[in-house]
């Protein structure tokens, strides 16, 4: 075996406990993922022994903060094989690195008739702040259409790029149905109508290595809290030429060269989105994340990862009466499913008396929801810590759920 | 009539046979099964309580100085739990309802249930009750 799950299962405190009485099994991953101890370990150090304001600051301590958080961002930058770590632009986290690019772009290069194209199974964080922008700008907003399986329709994508459009901006991986998007083509299709490419990398991140260059995206977003790391801190890259042209997001400190009450220089990447005292020690803890990451392989996280999502939906496939919703052609890390008639939170309830934490609900994706014709789903959200016997103990859950609500 | 006092003893007392969680579930989702179902013209949004993942529609009628509620849920479990809530509260004097401390929920175990980051809509159902028996008591 590649990649031995006990082992990587003791790095994670919060995994060996009791829930409802039962041992834990956690498959909510894709709304948060848990923290290895180096993760806890490095926050902890860093309030302990190192932590001062970063940037500016003439004292050792102010030095070993600043030293410690750029480090993080090259990291990052190697991750995902960024051209440079100045193009890595720290955020509080997916949602703030969208809204960040959508009131960037909706300042500069945004106009009356524009197009953005989103598609039909984004999260609401890469649906709100594009709509936004549209009632600002007076662009419009044009959806990619999802077929049955849970998959894009390209050939609707084809015909809804042209001359007018601006923006695309997609998910890597979907949060509600484990869609693995074909980016390459997506981006290449955009390029070639002179259209700016953003993707929602969130659910991709965790589970796969992303190299930003050969995708050839123009950004890229994603969070620390779903790949390991703490809450509250998250990435924006995005190429250096375009992210020099951008207008700032927020004001403040960090982001100005120089200040003036006539005009009021900006500072250089990075540091001209990065307006206020940052999240230090997440970042530090990102940092701990992607050491923890590299450290398994993201090569072993795949194949663990897809051998043990196949058996789960193997396994799930059984079921009588539960239905899949969605089988994309390529899925990685979440399995949205439905029981029977019964409600998703009827079945979640179930499940987390048996100490089986799943999400139910719309999973911020009601437009993905309206297609299917239903109002949620129950979401079972993997991490290589997880293992053959807790697929069991959910599906053992979902037949008890089944026969107690009849 | 029982009063709601009495009335949450009453259930407090059947639970206390329930040997684990399995049979508490059990009656809840029976409970519910059980339960008249709401009129269908009032399974519309202006009787819908917000906040819930389950959609959850109460009704109110007031009647002789007495509140009448009904209620009824897409989900089962939350079905069950409002109709626990519905047979303690409903056809009660409106200072009754306002004045009655509700320790039910946390006595029979389903506490978990109450809160308010659930999103079941439990807290929003009470909260709804109680609006309606101010308003009628500032009707009154």
């Amino acid at each position: 075996m590649i990649l031995d799950p006990n082992k990587i299962r003791a790095d994670f405190p919060i995994l060996n406990q009791e829930v409802n009485g039962y041992p834990l099994v956690y498959l909510d991953n894709g709304a948060s993922s848990q923290k290895p101890k180096a993760v806890i370990d490095a926050v902890c150090e860093y309030y302990t022994h190192d932590h001062s304001n970063i940037h500016r600051g003439v004292h050792t301590l102010s030095g070993k903060a600043t030293e410690q958080y750029e480090l993080v961002r090259e990291k990052v930058k190697n991750l995902v094989n960024a051209a440079h770590a100045h193009e890595i632009i720290f955020t509080r986290g997916t949602t703030e690195s969208i809204n960040l690019l959508a009131s960037s772009l909706g300042r500069s290069v945004i106009s009356q008739g524009d197009e953005i194209i989103v598609s039909e199974l984004e999260h609401h964080s890469n649906i709100v702040p594009w709509q936004l922008l549209c009632e600002n700008t007076g662009a419009k907003l044009k959806v990619i259409p999802v077929d049955d399986n849970g998959n894009l329709e390209l050939g609707a994508y084809d015909e809804l790029l042209n001359d007018k459009t601006r923006i695309v901006s997609v998910a890597h991986v979907s949060n509600t149905l484990g869609t693995v998007l074909p980016l390459k083509e997506i981006i290449e299709k955009a390029h070639n109508q002179g259209a700016l490419v953003a993707i929602d990398g969130a659910q991709a991140v965790p589970h796969m290595s992303v190299d930003v260059q050969d995708l050839n995206c123009d950004f890229y977003c994603f969070s620390s809290h779903k790949m390991f790391g703490p809450t509250g801190v998250g990435v924006l890259y995005g190429k250096e030429d375009l992210l020099n042209k951008l207008p700032p997001y927020h004001g403040g400190g960090n982001m100005i060269s120089s200040v003036t009450f006539e005009k009021t220089e900006y500072n250089d990447l990075p540091h001209k989105f990065e307006a206020g005292t940052p999240n230090i020690a997440g970042g530090i803890g990102l940092g701990a994340a992607i050491d923890y990451i590299e450290g398994v392989g993201y090569e072993n996280i795949e194949i663990y990862e897809r051998t043990l999502l196949a058996y789960a939906i193997q396994e799930l496939k059984k079921v009588k009466g539960l239905r899949l919703i969605g089988e994309p052609k390529d899925q990685a890390g979440v399995i949205s499913f439905l029981l029977g008639v019964h409600h998703p939170l009827d079945v979640g309830t179930i499940l987390d008396q048996l100490g089986i934490a799943v999400r139910t609900g719309h999973h911020c994706t009601q437009p993905l929801m309206d297609r299917f014709g239903i109002t949620g789903t129950v979401r079972a959200s993997f991490s290589f810590y997880n293992i053959k016997e807790e697929v069991d103990k959910l599906v053992a859950g979902i037949l008890k759920a089944g026969s107690l609500l009849g | 009539m029982a009063s709601i006092k009495d009335l949450q003893e009453e259930i407090i007392d059947n639970f206390s046979m329930f040997e684990d969680w399995t049979q508490k579930y059990e009656y809840l989702i029976e409970f519910g099964k059980s339960l008249s179902l709401l009129d269908e013209k009032y399974k519309t949004a202006a009787y819908e309580v917000k906040g819930c993942q389950a959609k959850v529609w109460l009704h109110t009628e007031f009647e002789d100085g007495k509140l009448i509620f009904a209620a009824d849920s897409d989900a089962i479990i939350t079905k069950g739990i409002i109709g626990l809530l519905v047979h303690v509260l409903s056809d009660h004097d409106v200072d009754e309802i306002l004045d009655t401390e509700l320790y039910f929920i946390e006595e029979i175990g389903i506490k978990e249930h109450l809160s308010p980051t659930r999103s079941n809509g439990l807290v929003a159902m009470i909260k709804q009750m109680k609006i309606y028996a101010l308003g009628y008591k500032a009707k009154a």
